[in-house]
């Protein structure tokens, strides 16, 4: 194997090749030193992680440049939310205001993440909308006229939609996992799901806390004796106690047939994905977790339990279908 | 070396399992091979000899797996033993926990088949009377696992496992916050967020050293990444 003449012909059909390992330009000058760091064997590993490297900054395929741009559109909405929130006086409480400003901070930094990530994956950052949040949108008249008109006046309101938005961001970042499967934008995405879940955490344990509620940090089904059929309208989902957000937590509507990759599900299933033969075969059925063994009994555990345990993704077309236009315009 | 790489290239874990559980002998044996190949590392007796994960997928799932199991088995204590002064609203909500992490362990076992690697946690000297300690140490279990969570999702190749793996992960991010509150600390604090406002994550071989210390024992991820 001649490791010059691989870079040579990648060279003449890429110019830039130099450029794109330019980080790495130095170790393959010193490409002697470099070769007796590593083993013969594991060179071509080497090589090719190299080049995997170089070419991922510039080369993402367009199914990962949408994903990465309806991220953003997510973020976009919850961080004008935020900003719009933290600059109305007299809406949030002296004593949340820091509370809701770890969460502003978060959000205006996925943004800039998302934002640059896109520009360094070659594509082009997705400019931003123009929002309702009062969740009217062009649908039920003029603009402001949505089901949550005080969103921005009454600090209910206000945590009611955030909580929603919330919970909605964890399942579209958790749909789009499927997408990003081996890419190393994958790890960024979930790190940014997890700081996403952990604010869904948060605003439901404050709502619960000021009273306005009785919800956990959780996604318990209010309904304890479902689900023989999808809940696919989330009446049996929806557990924050506004009924006009049942969608945010029901089932998909843009996959017809159950996805191996985003189940056709309502957030709270009791039935979860994938049983298994092998490593690389892929799951057949699911796993009924109701008759799993709990604390209490060796042959069951609860509803609340199964659905509380497990959050489901939802596809972006569906994230998409709630969001716009009610929220997005 | 080549001890531990006959083990590992064993063909799945089902088989070395069996070799263990059947072997009367077996657990010692393995001890000798492995024992030999390592003496860079510490010299620890045949007993404390690494378990693999094992690999690919489910190498990830089982590393999981792992962390469900101490997990569940620290809050069962948690709410055998409650600590002085737990709140009713403390003792729902940890109960809560505890079950969530007994059905992610049960969930796996049920993905994982005969492939499934039960540990035997140790806790060690957490004292479970002292409501700050008992906290203290539920945050670091639950970071830990959101660190985890996606600091292994890139070692899975099938969607559908990713899937298991991440309807998982944000429940556990859900406890970290809850846990985090409790405390009366941020719940998105600089220790877990960075400063690009992203969850903090590791890979295996960063949080195998922690990880371990809660199993009688050992486990390794020698093929994960």
């Amino acid at each position: 194997m001649n490791i010059y003449n691989i870079i040579e012909e990648i060279e003449k059909v890429d110019p830039d090749f130099q450029d794109r390992i330019s980080p790495r330009r130095a170790a393959i000058k010193n490409i002697t030193s470099f070769g007796s760091k590593v083993a013969v064997a594991a060179l071509p590993f080497a090589l090719g992680t190299m080049f995997k490297k170089a070419y991922a900054q510039t080369a993402a395929s367009a199914a990962v440049l949408a994903s990465l741009n309806f991220a953003l559109s997510l973020e976009y909405l919850e961080a004008t939310f935020y900003d719009t929130a933290v600059a109305t006086s007299g809406l949030i409480p002296a004593a949340n205001l820091a509370f809701i400003q770890s969460i502003q901070a978060d959000e205006d930094k996925h943004v800039t993440f998302l934002q640059n990530a896109i520009t360094a994956a070659g594509g082009t950052p997705i400019a931003k909308g123009t929002y309702d949040f009062t969740g009217g949108g062009k649908t039920t008249g003029p603009t402001g006229n949505g089901p949550f008109p005080t969103v921005f006046s009454n600090f209910q309101t206000f945590l009611a939609v955030a909580e929603t938005f919330e919970d909605t961001g964890v399942r579209a970042y958790k749909g789009q996992a499927p997408v990003l499967v081996g890419n190393a934008l994958l790890t960024s995405a979930l790190n940014i799901h997890a700081v996403e879940a952990r604010h869904a955490a948060a605003i439901r344990y404050l709502r619960t806390s000021l009273g306005y509620a009785t919800v956990k940090p959780w996604i318990v089904s209010p309904n304890s004796s479902l689900l023989t059929t999808p809940d696919k309208t989330g009446v049996n989902s929806n557990d924050t106690g506004i009924t006009q957000v049942n969608a945010n937590y029901g089932g998909s509507t843009s996959i017809t047939t159950a996805s191996p990759f985003i189940p056709a599900s309502p957030e709270n299933m009791t039935t979860q994905n994938a049983t298994a033969t092998s490593a690389t075969a892929a799951p057949t059925g699911g796993v009924n977790i109701l008759t799993l063994p709990s604390v209490e009994s060796t042959t069951s555990t609860s509803v609340a339990v199964a659905t509380a345990a497990f959050d489901e993704p939802l596809a972006m077309a569906d994230v998409l279908a709630i969001l716009v236009p009610a929220f997005i315009i | 070396m080549q001890a531990e790489q006959l083990l590992n290239n064993n063909n799945g874990n089902m088989a070395r399992r069996s070799f263990l559980r059947y072997a009367g002998a077996g657990v010692a044996g393995v001890g000798i091979l492995a024992a030999s190949s390592s003496c860079h590392k510490n010299h620890e007796v045949s007993a404390n000899v690494a378990t693999d994960v094992g690999t690919g997928d489910f190498g990830a799932l089982n590393y999981l797996y792992v962390l469900e199991q101490i997990e569940a088995a620290f809050y069962k204590q948690v709410i055998a033993t409650p600590y002085t002064g737990m709140s009713a609203t403390e003792l729902s909500f940890l109960t809560d926990i505890r079950d969530h992490e007994v059905v992610h362990a049960e969930y796996y076992q049920a993905v994982l088949g005969v492939s499934a690697l039960n540990v035997t946690v140790d806790l060690g000297p957490i004292d479970f009377t002292s409501r700050a300690t008992v906290l203290a140490a539920a945050k670091s279990f639950e970071d830990l696992g959101v660190s985890a969570y996606n600091g292994v999702a890139l070692n899975i190749v099938l969607p559908q496992y990713l899937v298991v793996a991440t309807t998982i992960a944000s429940v556990e991010a859900r406890h970290a916050a809850l846990i985090d509150l409790l405390l009366n600390v941020n719940f998105v604090g600089s220790d877990q967020v960075d400063a690009n406002g992203l969850n903090i994550s590791a890979v295996p071989s960063v949080l195998l050293p922690t990880i371990n210390k809660y199993l009688k024992t050992k486990i390794s991820a020698t093929v994960l990444s």
